[in-house]
């Protein structure tokens, strides 16, 4: 049976340290891995613009040895043209081995995976999941802290509407002794589906704080979002918060030595280029880990393992 | 004026019917948002609508009477309407069985999701599903994007 990647908690914890584990294990000998999917076709079908994510799965799959095919915005597909999502999966299953999937709309992925005849990858659905970056994330964690369990995290900026700090919060939930600390103005503070619903129910020891410098000194990790023009119906409100939060060299003497910055990308105001060459700001490196992580994503979803 | 007074006064003569379904105890004034979700009105049978009856349990009800035998996705969406309601199947002018009503762990095609955002905003052949995610709350969240939908209609 096919098997699609929607959402980050498809994988139960014993299958993300495995896809951790090969991650790992292409990192340490790449040349090993070089020529996997010699022959096979990542086809990524991206329905809005997106850098990061759509380079990243198409080095990952050139690392592998396979090659890539795909449109880089709805204006170069058939949407154009009113075809179905289900319709244009139909076809890309006849061309392609895998697939890739970011749309604006929100859950166009699952409506694909339905149809679809191979492994659908969601590489984004409007502010709903982003499954790559939650393992991006974790393995980034992992591998510069060496465990996911016992760490207090911070989590920065806008915490209502980002989807990345969502998923990564209900991927972490699923290890022991995690605490959080939710820093934002009290405008982008956590929803209640996931305050209530999420954390309160499950006994999840956590704080909402206004001002960053206050928790900085007792932080494992500080997860900065950017706020999200996009998000705003009302410009007067975003140009008020989103310099909320600006991480800086004076706030970054007051964390711990050990503490890492992480941010998914792009950054605006939010991280000070100052602090780009302190070495715990980690952001660049969790870009090179999303490439590894999804390298194993797709190793793990075609079934293949090097000889 | 007693309790039996009371009923009398309000008792309404509709005939019994011989093969069909009778929703009862329906919350007051709710009667014709179920006649219409059910599509009752596209149908060549007799239908009866009752509101405001006198009930001992709930003051007032609404109740409908269907002269036609009850499809079993019908259960579905009256449970999704007003789950406290009661249906009763007839034959031979009998009730034959009182199925239970619990909130449909699925509902399709019956709420729409209203995220802008959601997949279902511009695919138009694509059912609109809901999930129950919380029976207490009456919770559901959209099969696709999981926006929440609560149930207006549960009632404690």
């Amino acid at each position: 049976m096919v098997r699609s990647i929607l959402s980050p908690l498809d994988f139960s914890v014993e299958e993300l340290d495995q896809l951790m584990d090969l991650a790992d294990d292409i990192i340490r000998d790449p040349a090993k891995y070089a020529h996997t999917c010699d022959g096979r076709i990542l086809a990524t079908l991206f329905y809005e613009p997106s850098t990061r994510t759509r380079l990243s799965f198409e080095a990952a799959m050139l690392r592998l040895g396979g090659k890539c095919l795909g449109f880089h915005s709805a204006d170069s597909s058939s949407a154009t043209k009113g075809e179905t999502v289900a319709d244009t999966i139909r076809v890309a299953s006849c061309f392609a081995d895998i697939a890739a999937m970011r749309h604006p709309k929100e859950g166009a992925p699952l409506v694909a995976a339905s149809k679809s005849t191979i492994p659908v990858i969601n590489a984004g659905d409007g502010g709903h999941q982003h499954p790559t970056q939650t393992f991006t994330d974790l393995l980034t964690i992992r591998s510069l802290k060496g465990h996911l369990d016992n760490l207090t995290i911070g989590m920065c900026g806008d915490l209502k509407f980002g989807r990345t700090v969502h998923s990564l919060i209900r991927a972490l939930v699923r290890y022991a002794n995690v605490k959080f600390v939710f820093i934002s103005p009290k405008e982008l503070k956590l929803p209640s589906y996931i305050r209530d619903d999420l954390l309160i129910q499950n006994n999840i020891a956590f704080r909402e704080v206004t001002k960053l410098e206050d928790v900085l000194p007792s932080l494992d990790i500080l997860y900065m979002t950017r706020v999200q023009k996009e998000r705003f119906f009302n410009e007067e409100d975003y140009v008020r918060l989103k310099d909320f939060y600006i991480l800086d060299k004076k706030k970054m003497n007051l964390a711990s030595p050990d503490m890492l910055v992480l941010h998914p990308l792009p950054r605006v105001n939010e991280i000070s280029t100052e602090i780009d060459d302190d070495p715990r700001a980690v952001y660049f490196k969790q870009v090179k880990y999303g490439m590894y992580v999804r390298m194993a994503l797709i190793l793990t979803l075609l079934n293949i393992k090097p000889e | 004026m007693s309790e039996t007074e009371k009923r009398k006064q309000y008792k309404l003569n509709v005939g019994k019917i011989e093969e069909g379904f009778v929703i009862d105890h329906i919350h007051p004034g709710r009667a014709m948002k179920i006649y219409n979700d059910l599509g009752l009105d596209k149908l060549d049978c007799s239908v009866a609508i009752i509101t405001n009856a006198f009930s001992m349990k709930m003051g007032k009800k609404d109740m409908i009477k269907v002269e036609m035998p009850l499809r079993e996705y019908d259960l579905d969406t009256i449970a999704f309407l007003d789950h406290r309601a009661t249906v009763d199947i007839i034959k031979d002018g009998e009730i034959i069985e009182r199925p239970h009503l619990e909130l449909p762990k699925t509902i399709t095609n019956v709420i729409k999701c209203h995220n802008p955002r959601c997949i279902t905003s511009i695919e138009q052949e694509l059912d609109h599903v809901f999930y129950l995610t919380d029976p207490e709350r009456g919770t559901y969240r959209c099969k696709y994007c999981e926006t929440e939908w609560v149930n207006q209609n549960t009632r404690k």
